[in-house]
């Protein structure tokens, strides 16, 4: 049995002292930004999780590398051969076996996480997002949709459902500190829940590719008390009767009318 | 001056794809003026008068130059040589020029011209990165940003990394099998042929009115279906490209099932044989996908035909889902065959057989199975269907499972072996270990749907495919390059250079693309031209281990350049390999072998005294393993 010939516990310790090494580092970074919705510390679990596991992965492929670099040298001017090994059942099958169950608890934490940040709280607040080449709007409910845009307000610790519509082309709907991401997709209308924890002001990036404006497509969102939020909410000028979208048609030959309002769902 | 006109050739190229687009134009207008329209048409998505002769032309050149000469008499009746060699062969440095049915010379043609690609997409590379140097806009605007981001991807995709494993497949893989050529050689040069093609009509999109194509490599619509003219050049040099991957992967899979020499079963075929044969059945079963997804964007911007025109009877979203059926699956279609190469490169400089070479065999498959039941891992944050993330998440994680059973196999093979560094080609192979390694953790990071909503389309994507492309496949394309470069030119290159290339690329990559993932988890998206402030410095860390990376892949050029005039000759066997292709002089002779060799045991028989993996004609069974020579010890 070759394994006796390696010094195992030497390379389990190298090991273990890198990967420590790493994720001690890696660990002590807030690599996403603030955490200002509920889901954001749940996926940075995550993320401390796979960081963790990651450093094991990598430190056992480092130090392998390195010990065979190191051990396995040929001298200058020996041309002879290797030691003919071709496998070792048991350890091909470790290699199988382990992984696949780190990827499958991997996968069960995420799915766990998924449910837990997509669950709908029966409180929530619907509000409508429109997006365009290269500006978002935002309608919110009431007896009259009140209208804003180029900045969304929303209360806070207060789980808000956002229905999205694109008039044009796809957009993607991203607050970093939120850890919230959805395309908005012309013709159908997606879905994203998010409670925010924190007040304070926000930017919406748009992160799928629209156009020459795709880079300054931003939002400003305000997050506020539910008082405040209220306040602002009543304090809208801009009304419309429903949340609707407009579709421009490209074809000027066959569609004389360039523009065609469409009830969304 | 009327013959050469009439012979297969350029005159005959150039004369017959300036009367095919002129036929195209004229088709166009003609049928235009019967139906009352007016003869042109220059709507922002439209130009059937450019969009036909685009497709035509090349079909001028291709019949110009003589790729259907063969098949045309044949399918006329006229009388033809079956053992025609007339076209096979390079004599002279204008026999590559030619079309030629040799498949070394076909690998040569098709490494050569998909790098001079990759120098133009690097080049591109570097104009991205200096715009993106500093917030604000400095050197081009938001549009041009947007087509040299695109023009970047689609060159080193569908015109670098895929026809350039295809062109060192095509050099290595009938000698490793103890073929005289591929199973179709007028196909072969059928397949190189429509290569430049591709890339020439990307690039002249460059020229068309509105820029070129700028909605990305993916071309989302619609997005892409109301994009300017540009984009209808991507969707027919895709055509182009995709029939050259297709072609050339029926070829690999009939060469490989039915011309192995004798004794040679699938479990003695070399690794690289093994990937060369699942990466052919991926591009045979996924490349239509994308043919048709850009076939479908064609017709919807010339003729309306609404296939992801919301509003109008299509779907936006089934878009991704065919060009993810095919994109996926194209990323292993990417590093298959650099896994092959991996493979063979350290064998033989570790002086070992593959650790678990039947497992390592059969991972490639798992990879090519699982492959397509991931493709939706790209749309998670989609708006489809919410409930097929769950499953797509758990395939994207077990891909991993194969994926590491190759790194850790090779890591397994260089145990109680006598390993060599002195050829670059094994520093590349081994950096390679390492570098994919961390773009396969990105990757299972990515797989996990909550994580991936959030730094999907960011910088965090982008530092990934390039951890994945640039560290995995372009370090086993340097690999290969480096190994077979002897075997291909007959000339040993500069070993003191080929490091220089080396550690520049290493600390290039990673200098370039780790800071990446930091500013994509930070809150930078992808595929801006301009950006917050807050990620300045970052920005311009990246930018300059970016210029570093490219400015190095001039020494590589330098030296290859240099050493396939200059180079001291090579030996048949410089690494001392034992698979076919090292048993043949360097480089080899027009037919391979005057006879084909017989397959005695299994590629790798390291170790073994006496133990051969072939016999070469004129050789008896019984005569012992000769010393082979070796140089630069």
């Amino acid at each position: 049995m070759f394994t006796n010939r390696l010094p195992i516990a030497k390379l389990a310790g190298a090991v273990v002292a890198l990967s420590a090494v790493i994720a001690a580092v890696m660990l002590s970074i807030n690599w996403n930004g603030a955490e200002d919705s509920t889901a954001a510390p749940k996926i940075d679990d995550l993320l401390n999780i796979m960081i963790v596991v990651s450093s094991v992965i990598f430190a056992i492929v480092v130090v392998a590398l390195a010990y065979a670099l190191i051990a396995f040298r040929a001298k200058p001017g020996d041309e002879s051969d290797g030691e003919p090994i071709h496998g070792n059942t048991r350890l091909e099958i470790a290699w199988t076996v382990i992984p696949t169950i780190i990827v499958l608890f991997a996968g069960g934490w995420s799915w766990k996480v998924l449910n837990e940040i997509e669950e709908t709280n029966p409180r929530h607040l619907t509000v409508d997002v429109f997006s365009q080449q290269f500006a978002w709007s935002f309608a919110y409910p009431g007896k009259e949709y009140a209208y804003s845009q180029g900045v969304l307000h929303v209360p806070v610790n207060r789980q808000i459902v956002f229905k999205m519509h694109s008039q044009d082309v796809i957009h993607s709907f991203w607050v970093p500190q939120w850890r919230i991401k959805k395309d908005n997709v012309p013709g159908i209308t997606t879905t994203a829940i998010v409670t925010p924890t924190k007040t304070g002001t926000y930017q919406l990036i748009c992160t799928e590719l629209c156009g020459f404006g795709h880079s300054t497509m931003r939002a400003k969102i305000i997050v506020q008390s539910e008082s405040a939020f209220e306040k602002w909410v009543g304090g809208l000028k801009e009304k419309v009767p429903t949340p609707m979208m407009v579709s421009v048609k490209q074809d000027t030959e066959t569609n004389p009318e360039p523009l065609e309002r469409v009830e969304a769902e | 001056m009327v013959a050469a006109f009439t012979r297969p050739g350029w005159y005959r190229a150039v004369l017959c794809t300036v009367l095919a687009a002129a036929f195209g134009v004229g088709l166009v207008v003609l049928l235009r003026s019967i139906s009352g329209l007016s003869a042109f048409q220059s709507e922002q998505a439209g130009y059937p008068q450019v969009v036909v002769p685009l497709i035509l032309a090349p079909l001028g050149f291709l019949l110009g130059i003589g790729c259907f000469d063969y098949w045309l008499r044949w399918g006329f009746g006229l009388p033809t040589i079956p053992d025609d060699h007339s076209s096979h062969g390079a004599y002279s440095w204008k026999d590559y020029f030619k079309v030629n049915t040799d498949h070394k010379v076909i690998g040569v043609q098709y490494v050569v011209t998909s790098f001079i690609f990759f120098l133009i997409g690097g080049l591109l590379a570097m104009l991205i990165r200096a715009e993106l140097a500093q917030p604000g806009t400095q050197i081009v605007g938001a549009s041009t940003f947007n087509s040299l981001f695109s023009t970047h991807a689609v060159l080193m995709i569908f015109v670098f990394i895929i026809p350039m494993f295809a062109g060192m497949a095509n050099y290595v893989l009938p000698l490793m099998i103890g073929a005289p050529d591929m199973a179709f050689p007028r196909l072969n040069a059928l397949s190189y042929w429509m290569l430049p093609l591709a890339g020439i009509m990307f690039l002249a999109s460059f020229l068309a009115p509105g820029g070129a194509f700028d909605a990305g490599w993916t071309g989302y619509a619609p997005l892409s279906t109301s994009a300017p003219l540009g984009q209808s050049f991507f969707n027919i040099g895709v055509q182009f490209a995709g029939f050259s991957s297709i072609f050339t992967a029926l070829n690999f899979l009939v060469t490989i099932v039915t011309m192995r020499a004798p004794g040679m079963t699938f479990w003695r075929m070399p690794l690289l044989v093994w990937a060369n044969l699942s990466t052919s059945l991926l591009v045979v079963a996924a490349t239509p996908f994308i043919s048709g997804a850009q076939f479908m964007v064609l017709l919807d911007r010339i003729l309306h035909t609404n296939f992801f025109q919301f509003g109008a009877g299509g779907d936006v979203i089934s878009y991704q889902h065919i060009f993810w059926f095919y994109s996926h699956p194209a990323v292993y279609i990417m590093i298959l065959p650099g896994f092959g190469i991996i493979s063979e490169v350290i064998s033989v400089h570790a002086r070992k057989p593959i650790f678990g070479y039947r497992l390592m065999a059969l991972a490639l498959i798992g990879i090519v199975v699982l492959s397509y039941s991931v493709w939706a891992h790209h749309m998670f944050v989609a708006g489809m269907f919410s409930w097929l993330r769950v499953p797509m998440m758990l395939t994207t994680l077990l891909i991993a499972v194969p994926t590491g059973i190759k790194i850790f196999s090779w890591l397994g093979t260089l145990y109680f072996g006598k390993i060599h560094t002195k050829s670059t080609a094994m520093l590349f192979a081994l950096a390679m270990i390492v570098t994919f390694t961390i773009g396969g953790i990105s990757g299972v990071m990515l797989g996990m749907v909550p994580f991936d909503i959030h730094v999907s389309d960011t910088y965090f994507i982008v530092a990934h495919i390039h951890f994945v492309l640039f560290g995995g496949s372009v370090f086993t394309i340097f690999a290969g390059l480096y190994h077979w470069f002897p075997k291909m030119t007959g000339r040993m290159y500069d070993e003191r250079l080929g490091r220089i290339h080396f550690w520049g690329t290493l600390i290039g990559t990673w200098g370039t693309f780790i800071p990446m993932h930091w500013v994509g988890m930070d809150g930078m998206p992808r595929r801006v031209a301009d950006y917050a402030s807050q990620f300045g410095d970052w920005n311009l860390l990246i930018s300059c281990f970016a210029f570093l990376l490219g400015a190095v892949q001039l020494i590589f050029v330098y030296n290859m350049i240099v050493s396939w005039r200059f180079g001291p000759k090579a030996p048949d066997n410089p690494w001392g390999g034992k698979s076919i292709e090292w048993l043949v002089s360097s480089p080899p002779s027009v037919f391979n072998f005057d006879e084909i060799p017989r397959v005695v045991g299994g590629p790798y028989e390291y170790g073994i005294p006496g133990a051969r993996h072939a016999i070469m004609p004129g050789e008896g069974a019984e005569v012992p393993a000769t010393q082979q020579t070796v140089v630069g010890s």
